[in-house]
């Protein structure tokens, strides 16, 4: 099926899929987040008639245009990178993973575009309604285009609603509901975009906090810092909930993902939940030692979070790759073999199609269904390839996780400050609300990195290794254009930090 | 409803819609024109922030479109996407970076601190108008002089030529085609300029300047139609489903199909007559003929490219692993979706045009520009 895997190349595939995928999501968050509050402020102008709402709604309508441009501009590689570094994916998935990328174009992003330009450039051409109409339609674009990605996304971690067709060799759509509704995609969209929500409102809150600690804009800053920690906490609940919802769909869907984020190598019934940990790093597949070196448990938690009961079995990598007949666990092992047969078989079965020997082309379909579930690990070097990377995994789930629950703190402080009149004496807190914001990119990038990392070595769980998925290109050119991207992002990335930061001290226009 | 309707019908619906789209775009690229014209029409700072503004407040829906089409043929065609991306990497890629660039230069462009410096942007926006019309239209000569791919059993890619794609630009027709859309793009940024803006020498140079360009435009033109009725072309033989040349294809083509050849000729009548229309009439609204135009010749072109028992992107290394709309489609399945989710384009369309025509009530003024706050402007 294929040629020999050039492994290096791959891993520079993938590496330059992280990158810009990274990147894009520095600004995606700011952007689904903070449209939502500036149609708040916008409404509260209108409803107010308040003029210092206006003025408010334009400061972070500025900074929210110069956020959006390089969103824009980091986001067209990646619909295109889909083809150029994954091009046999592509082919293989695109009768499904295609519909949700033209969905977006057509139901998100026209939006997004059309309303952009009446809410930065319509102040004075458009009635003030209408203006505020584009504002929410900005706002309700911006996240439709998440939700047809996220679709996509969840898909890649949960493929539902088609079938393999070993004529054409790909996978083909049998029910567009199956994939748009699918629980992995409901997880993806409700938790990216709250959690976007929260760094739309770290970014206001530490911003105005700047302010606060520097004694300027104080009025607008105050007001900004309400409505951004009502809206923040808001969707910190939410975090909260969907992130719940999608550690039990993980550990329903992909046990191994969930295996890996918690260290766990040795399943077990009643099993603990590594609050805080170290990993022993010379942990290996197949060992039954303690992988930590260092961890606070808490019993049974983990258990209840992966089954909704406090004794129900979690399997651990030792069980998912080697199998566990008591538990009913089947081994990467066992799949490996079987998906070896599969992948024989459809050769065998396209072989003999070319040449019309329909007999042979028949049994070799026959044995072919019997094996076709396990046909992705039929490209496995080895059982224990399946095992995503444990280290990254775990601490990036640990970083998130705990900064989430940070989030609704400082939110709550905030509020409670900013009410009673003492957020400018708590500089303490103005200074915690400042950095906040980039913990909140680290905990937003750390979450990307626990779904992706996670669902290694699968670009299509369980289906499609990434080590088919690729193109077919040389570990240079594609090394070649990381670099590229590297440099030119960066560079992008300083000047937007630089005209962001000058923004800000600029503030908004005279009263 | 759309369920009912056969395979074939289904891939011919979606080949016009992605043409469709594909020939908007050519429209839109207008923006990437006006960008290239910034330094050649304007005399002064504040009537080159005059056409920033103006273009500004359009290039997304350019870039959106760009978007869209591709988008279209991933879902329509996977396997063109999968074989011209992943194979004519260097192509696209180099493409890309132009929209990259593209992207973030309005906005930063005059910003204080920004890093580059406005001369840079400037230099940025230049690149994406000129650079990237040219390999665009590379790539589609590609649809009738051919690509160096391989597909295996499994349609898998391999790209036969070291320069994966960049060798597109080395072939007369290709870049005569990119040519063409460069000084074409600039005859619909000019009269789109000459439209939209309020300042008379402005519009009197762009009235000029399309013309200008049209002249330019012309010879390319020429070369890219004395090839296509003269070329031999991919034909797929109906039955098999088997590649081999025909002499005289697409001109064949033409002939079997006289409403495309009605579609190219009113077309081309139609861009000229804008332009005539703007230089020798006076009028600023050449690009309601102009754009219109366009979009019917790109449709013929497209029309040509992939109708009519042709393969629409043919492999000059292996005939047999050319692409026809039926060989590189998605199932029923998909594309009877798909058609469901497009029954939203004319409402899109619809709402587009609306929120363009309460924009755009009024020209364009070097006035208006500097009467809104610093946020409020490029």
């Amino acid at each position: 099926m294929i040629d020999a895997i050039d492994l290096s190349m791959v891993n520079w595939a993938r590496a330059q899929f992280a990158l810009t995928a990274m990147y894009h999501w520095i600004f995606v968050p700011l952007t689904l987040g903070l449209s939502f509050l500036l149609a708040f402020f916008e409404t509260l102008y209108v409803r107010t008639g308040n003029e210092e709402w206006k003025r408010i709604t334009k400061f972070w309508m500025s900074l929210f245009a110069v956020n959006f441009a390089i969103g824009v501009a980091t986001g067209i590689i990646l619909e295109f990178e889909f083809g150029t570094n994954w091009s046999n994916y592509s082919w293989m998935v695109g009768d499904i993973f295609g519909a949700p990328l033209a969905a977006e174009g057509i139901f998100a992003f026209f939006l997004e575009a059309t309303f952009f330009a009446v809410m930065f450039f319509g102040w004075n051409r458009v009635s003030k309604r209408f203006h505020l109409l584009s504002t929410w339609m900005v706002a309700i674009g911006s996240n439709l285009s998440a939700l047809w990605i996220l679709v996509a996304n969840g898909w890649m971690q949960f493929p539902v609603g088609m079938q393999f067709n070993p004529d054409s060799a790909r996978f083909e759509m049998e029910n567009f509901f199956e994939v748009l509704l699918s629980p992995m995609a409901i997880d993806k969209f409700t938790h990216a975009t709250s959690s976007s929500f929260q760094i739309g409102a770290l970014f206001v809150v530490a911003v105005s906090s700047w302010f606060l600690l520097r004694k300027r804009h104080l009025e607008m800053a105050k007001r900004s810092i309400i409505v951004a920690s009502v809206f923040g906490l808001i969707a910190s609940i939410f975090v909260a909930f969907t992130g719940d919802e999608s550690a039990y769909n993980v550990a329903q869907k992909q046990p191994m993902k969930l295996a890996a984020i918690e260290g766990l190598y040795q399943g077990d019934t009643n099993c603990a939940l590594c609050a805080v940990g170290i990993l022993n790093p010379d942990q290996k597949p197949g060992q039954t030692s303690d992988p930590y070196l260092f961890a606070i448990k808490l019993p049974g938690a983990l258990s209840f979070l992966a089954t909704r009961t406090f004794d129900g079995f979690v399997p651990g990598i030792n069980d998912l790759v080697y199998g566990n007949p008591e538990q009913g666990v089947v081994g990467v092992t066992d799949k490996v073999d079987s998906g070896r047969i599969a992948v024989e078989q459809l050769a065998l079965y396209k072989g003999a199609r070319k040449e019309a020997n329909d007999q042979v082309a028949e049994t070799a379909l026959a044995t072919f269904k019997e094996h076709e579930a396990n046909l992705g690990y039929g490209f496995l070097q080895s059982p224990e390839e399946a095992i995503p990377p444990v280290a990254l995994s775990f601490y990036s789930f640990r970083v998130m996780v705990g900064l989430g629950t940070y989030f609704p703190i400082l939110f709550i402080l905030m509020l409670v400050f900013t009410l009673r009149e003492t957020i400018e004496n708590k500089r303490w807190l103005l200074g915690l609300g400042v950095i906040s914001l980039f913990l909140g990119y680290l905990a937003s990038e750390a979450g990307w990195v626990v779904a992706e990392v996670g669902r290694q070595p699968w670009a299509i769980q369980g289906l499609l290794p990434v080590s088919v998925a690729r193109s077919n290109l040389t570990t240079a050119t594609v090394a070649g254009t990381f670099f590229m991207f590297l440099f030119l992002f960066t560079i992008l990335l300083i000047a937007e930090i630089r005209i962001m930061l000058k923004q800000i001290s600029i503030g908004p226009e005279e009263k | 409803m759309i369920g009912s309707l056969a395979l074939t019908q289904l891939q011919q619906i979606w080949w016009i819609i992605a043409s469709l789209v594909g020939a908007l775009f050519i429209f839109m690229t207008f923006v990437q024109g006006g960008q290239t014209l910034l330094f050649t029409l304007t005399r002064s700072e504040e009537e080159k922030t005059l056409i920033i503004n103006s273009l500004g407040r359009k290039w997304e829906l350019t870039f959106t479109t760009l978007v869209l089409f591709g988008g279209a043929l991933f879902a329509a065609f996977p396997l063109f996407y999968a074989t011209s991306f992943g194979g004519a990497y260097w192509v696209w890629i180099a493409i890309l970076f132009t929209f990259i660039i593209q992207a973030v230069s309005y906005e930063y462009r005059k910003k204080p601190n920004n890093l580059l410096g406005a001369r840079t942007y400037e230099i940025f926006l230049f690149i994406n108008g000129s650079l990237s019309l040219l390999l665009i239209g590379a790539a589609i000569g590609t649809f009738f002089t051919g690509s160096n791919f391989l597909l295996n059993d499994y349609n898998f890619v391999k790209w036969a030529h070291p320069l994966r794609g960049l060798e597109a630009a080395f072939n007369l027709f290709n870049v005569a085609l990119g040519i063409f859309l460069i000084f074409h793009s600039r005859l619909l940024g000019a009269l789109y300029l000459a439209n939209n803006l309020n300042h008379n020498d402005l519009v009197e140079r762009s009235q000029r300047a399309a013309f200008i360009n049209l002249l330019c435009a012309l010879p390319f033109l020429l070369i890219v139609l004395g090839g296509l009725v003269t070329m031999d072309g991919y034909a797929v033989d109906p039955a098999t489903g088997t590649v081999f040349m025909e002499s005289g294809k697409y001109l064949g083509n033409l002939l079997a199909l006289p409403l495309n050849l009605i579609l190219l000729l009113a077309g081309l009548v139609l861009v000229i007559a804008g332009v005539y229309a703007a230089h020798f009439k006076g009028s600023t609204r050449g690009i309601w003929l102009s754009g219109p135009g366009t979009v019917l010749v790109v449709l013929a072109l497209l029309f040509l490219a992939g109708f009519n028992d042709t393969a629409f992107y043919p492999s000059k290394v292996d005939l047999q692993s050319s692409l026809t709309i039926q060989n590189a489609s998605s199932s029923h399945y998909t594309l009877t979706a798909m058609s469901y989710i497009a029954l939203a384009i004319p409402f899109v369309l619809a709402y587009i045009s609306y929120v363009w025509r309460s924009m755009d009530a009024g020209k364009m003024s070097l006035e208006d520009v500097k009467k809104e706050g610093h946020n409020e402007a490029y």
